[in-house]
């Protein structure tokens, strides 16, 4: 990926970006750490501005590190309610139908097929 | 003549299941999608219409109910003992079907509102919202506005660039409308049970469309049919202590996909996609014999009515 075309991306998508390295994350990271992370080619001044804009929203709690600051994502305080909302859903056999998932459940010959493929270099 | 025309949109279907497999992989994704979807809707229609037709013949010849049409003459039926019992389970199963459809309707309403209210509640940046939970899950949540659901499960076993063309492809189910498809499918599997295979091919072939439009956006094939193999085998390994859900011998969806995005993308069909013009054919048919039977019987009732002349 090239820097015009990460610098192009919709303003929502890249915030997806970096929210989504920070969660991903165990340790709370610096700008210039989300951007390593991301690996994207985008600008140390462009993670900053989204880091302190979705900060600024409440997305995001903050400390000091160092001559800045490192970020993670606010746990939320209704998580548990949430989460056993979320158990409540996967269980239903019907959301299938309603939500397009990204994958659907294995067979033990497709794990084979899959583990093979990516041994292999996929 | 008419029965034997009105049981021709009954068995059509049944020769989906062999023609919707076969679609997939002669046909670009989206065009598969319409085909199937389109040519399920049509025979739907046609397995509603015929059943249909059945059930109002049965109806008109229990004397009160022809009073209430009035009808003069009794309806001329080709076998006077045998339309009653047929009529019966036709009106049987479009009672079961409804039912069976309206449930299912209601519990899906449910999760859709159940996931909507989730998302809300969670923080979200830009159209993500992320869930902290163990267990790798993404989904589509389309609505005003599109949103994708990822788990913390999910984000931490794909590495930055899967993880993009995972977003890229939930994406894709928002910006193109796979919901209305996916719903299209239900509706039709209710019809008819021969149509639940075609519901199934429309699932898979909507998420093939989302993993080209995704490894459009992101540029790579291998990439995409990579973060696909890796979000699948996490998942699988979180689920393990439930029960495998089909000993299938065949393969499953998930790597037909991934295969599907290993072969080179310029593969542009010259041949005449037969198969498609076949299904295609199969549902125009199935409904043109539903609408003459129909027609046919309502000719029938008319003339029984004394309106008409034979």
């Amino acid at each position: 990926m090239t820097d015009a075309k990460d610098e192009r991306r919709p303003a929502g998508e890249l915030e997806a970006a970096v929210m989504a390295a920070l969660w991903a994350s165990d340790t709370p990271l610096t700008p210039a750490q989300v951007q390593a992370e991301l690996s994207s080619g985008l600008a140390r001044t462009t993670v900053t501005t989204i880091l302190s804009r979705l900060y600024e929203k409440g997305t995001l709690e903050r400390e000091r590190q160092g001559r800045g600051y490192a970020y993670r994502p606010i746990q939320d305080p209704h998580g548990l309610t949430a989460l056993r909302m979320h158990g409540e859903l996967a269980r239903d056999s019907d959301r299938e139908s309603a939500l397009a998932r990204f994958v659907a459940q294995l067979t033990p010959d497709d794990e084979q097929v899959l583990r093979r493929l990516l041994e292999e270099g996929l | 003549m008419t029965t034997t025309l009105l049981l021709i949109p009954l068995l059509l279907p049944c020769a989906s299941p062999f023609l919707a497999r076969r679609i997939l992989d002669h046909r670009s994704p989206v065009a598969a999608l319409w085909t199937l979807t389109v040519s399920a809707l049509l025979l739907a229609a046609g397995t509603v219409a015929a059943l249909g037709t059945f059930a109002v013949t049965g109806l008109l010849k229990i004397p009160a109910f022809a009073a209430l049409g009035e009808l003069v003459h009794p309806l001329r039926t080709p076998s006077e003992r045998l339309i009653l019992p047929v009529a019966a389970l036709a009106a049987g199963l479009l009672t079961l079907g409804t039912f069976a459809l309206g449930r299912s309707a209601v519990r899906q309403a449910a999760g859709l509102r159940t996931a909507r209210s989730q998302a809300e509640r969670r923080s979200t940046a830009g159209d993500l919202c992320v869930v902290d939970s163990p267990h790798p899950d993404a989904y589509a949540l389309p609505g005003r506005p599109h949103r994708i659901v990822v788990t913390t499960g999910m984000l931490r076993a794909l590495r930055p660039d899967e993880r993009e063309a995972l977003f890229a492809h939930e994406r894709a189910h928002n910006t193109g409308g796979h919901r209305y498809f996916l719903a299209a499918a239900e509706l039709a599997a209710h019809c008819h049970p021969a149509l639940r295979a075609v519901r199934e091919a429309v699932r898979l072939v909507a998420e093939r469309a989302a993993d080209e439009a995704a490894a459009t956006a992101v540029g790579d094939r291998r990439l995409t049919a990579r973060a696909i193999a890796r979000a699948a085998l996490a998942a699988h390994a979180a689920d393990s202590d439930r029960p495998a859900f089909t000993p299938a011998a065949t393969t499953g969806p998930v790597p037909r996909r991934v295969a599907a995005l290993l072969s080179p993308a310029a593969r542009t069909p010259r041949i005449l996609p037969w198969i498609a013009v076949l299904l295609a054919a199969c549902a125009v048919i199935s409904c043109a014999t539903a609408a003459t039977g129909a027609l046919s019987v309502h000719q029938d009732i008319e003339v029984a009515q004394g309106e008409a002349s034979r």
